[in-house]
């Protein structure tokens, strides 16, 4: 049996008591709310945790409803199933749910919280593996070692992002609330980030992610998203590349407003900026949605650091981009070469 | 460093037991190691296999990352509870009469994650067990066997006939 470590758990009813403790222990503390990324973490020994603080016991952190600005309000210890499960999540938010569905396998889902996946661990072949295979490579950057074994001449870690709810709430220009005893703080999303394999989060480790806001303006009868994810098992696998793509039309039917984010090619959601203004006001067609994508797989750079090869990740991308943005716009996603599809030739 | 323990009372299966275990340890640990429940099985213990999976409160949740002080008084439902007295549960009935266990290690855990799908859906079509069924692994055979058993009990759980289908080689009749 793989049994946890020991460690002090507390389990507050009330955030300031949380956010209280938190500041008041020591740095070995840590945060859980489903479990599901820390406790694996803490079994093959990646983290280490003299203290284990609790949020599930907390009044008002989990729950889904309607902001009276017409937007929508998720308590972060919500589970994943109850977020994408909620009707107003499925009828206003589909892509949210669509990129929630795509993460592990149900169990998972209906432990794992919308908070704890948005601030998920970032994962690396090098890292994600038994205390003994890592001690036979003398351990990485990200735990105990000093090398980044994906680029061993690099001074920083490269481990990769993989939360696949991230760059779907990027897309869709979700803002998170961070609580700590200093006060409490609204960003972007995307802020909450940065590009650091080991620091992946710009959250202060005394601040407590409480809340997930998404406007109204990024609803089905405002815009059109979808998420593609890639990986090798239909279930339970993290993804090894995603796309998440929100587009905002005029009456006319020319893009008005973009947002393109990848997941899992870099240690945060990364935007695809440039490919998002190409697209600013023109009226997307099949040949534009082409380069569009391609502008959007030059920002996706995967490196030796999960499933796939790195250059057959980096060539399809280009399609799981391409596809999410026919998807989102109505059009076939058109994901394989026609050779792959039903009734197509095999020319080999 | 020195392990806090707890003290509590679960309700395992309809029976409320009060077991003092460490803090620290999991639904998993506590389950086969203080109730002596060994039917719930440790595969990965990483939340990627679903052979520990149970239910509380109805829902298939991995009791390898379950922490049992998280559970509180919320009922725990375990592939021990799914049989009353000598009669099997629907789901057992159709498992044994497909054969759709081979080593069987994997069994207790779909078995949970099935009872969680027919509880929530009463006539689950085939793509929606694979669904539920599609974060647990069995290593022996395909899951072919499985998905049928689980549709078999639904038809059961709603108190109609059901009978296996007859098997075949490539068509024809094994017995034949």
């Amino acid at each position: 049996m793989i049994r946890l470590p020991p460690f002090a758990y507390r389990r507050p009813t009330d955030l300031a008591d949380a956010a209280a403790m938190l500041a008041g222990e020591g740095p070995e503390t840590r945060l859980v709310a489903g479990g599901t990324d820390l406790w694996p973490n803490l079994k093959r020994r990646h983290q280490q945790a003299s203290t284990v603080i609790s949020l599930m016991g907390i009044q008002g952190l989990a729950g889904v409803e309607e902001t009276e600005d017409g937007g929508l309000r998720i308590g972060a210890t919500t589970p994943l199933s109850t977020v994408a499960d909620h009707p107003v999540v499925r009828w206003r938010y589909p892509g949210l749910s669509r990129a929630i569905d795509s993460i592990s396998s149900p169990p998972l889902r209906n432990m794992g919280t919308i908070g704890g996946n948005l601030c998920v661990d970032t994962r690396c072949t090098y890292y994600n593996q038994s205390e003994e295979w890592r001690r036979s490579i003398n351990y990485c950057m990200k735990a105990a070692g000093e090398i980044c074994w994906v680029a061993p001449s690099s001074p920083r870690c490269w481990a990769h992002s993989a939360s696949d709810s991230a760059p779907m709430l990027a897309a869709l220009e979700a803002e998170v609330e961070l609580v700590s005893t200093r006060g409490s703080r609204r960003i972007p999303l995307p802020q909450m980030y940065q590009d650091d394999g080991i620091e992946y989060l710009a959250k202060q480790p005394d601040e407590i992610l409480t809340t997930i806001y998404l406007p109204a303006t990024s609803d089905a009868a405002h815009c059109r998203s979808s998420f593609w994810k890639l990986r090798r098992r239909g279930s339970i696998d993290f993804a090894v590349m995603s796309t998440a793509t929100t587009l905002w039309l005029d009456g006319h039917g020319r893009v008005e407003r973009a947002a393109i984010y990848l997941g899992a090619v870099a240690s945060f959601p990364k935007p695809a900026d440039k490919a998002v203004e190409r697209l600013i006001g023109e009226i997307p067609t099949p040949e534009l949605l082409d380069q569009v994508s391609e502008l959007a797989r030059r920002k996706a750079t995967p490196m030796d650091n999960t499933d796939f090869q790195a250059q057959w990740r980096k060539a399809v991308a280009g399609k799981y981009i391409r596809a999410a943005l026919r998807e989102a716009l109505g059009m076939d996603p058109e994901l394989l070469a026609p050779k792959h599809q039903a009734g197509g030739t095999p020319t080999s | 460093m020195q392990a806090d323990t707890t003290t509590q009372t679960l309700d395992i299966n309809g029976e409320r037991r009060t077991v003092c275990f460490p803090s620290h340890h999991t639904l998993l640990e506590v389950l086969r190691e203080e109730c002596g429940l060994t039917g719930t099985k440790h595969g990965c213990e990483l939340g990627e296999c679903g052979a520990c999976t149970v239910l509380v409160d109805g829902e298939a949740v991995l009791s390898c990352l379950v922490l049992t002080a998280e559970v509180g008084e919320r009922p725990i439902e375990t592939v021990e509870g799914l049989q009353d007295g000598n009669a099997l549960h629907p789901l057992q009935t159709t498992f044994a009469d497909l054969g759709a266990a081979q080593c069987g290690y994997c069994t207790p855990g779909i078995l949970m994650a099935a009872k969680s799908l027919l509880a929530h859906n009463a006539a689950p079509s085939r793509p929606e067990i694979r669904e539920a069924l599609s974060g647990n692994l069995c290593r022996c055979t395909g899951y072919h066997k499985i998905v049928e058993a689980v549709e078999g009990a639904s038809v059961l759980l709603r108190g109609e006939a059901w009978e296996p289908e007859a098997e075949t080689i490539y068509g024809h009749d094994v017995d034949s």
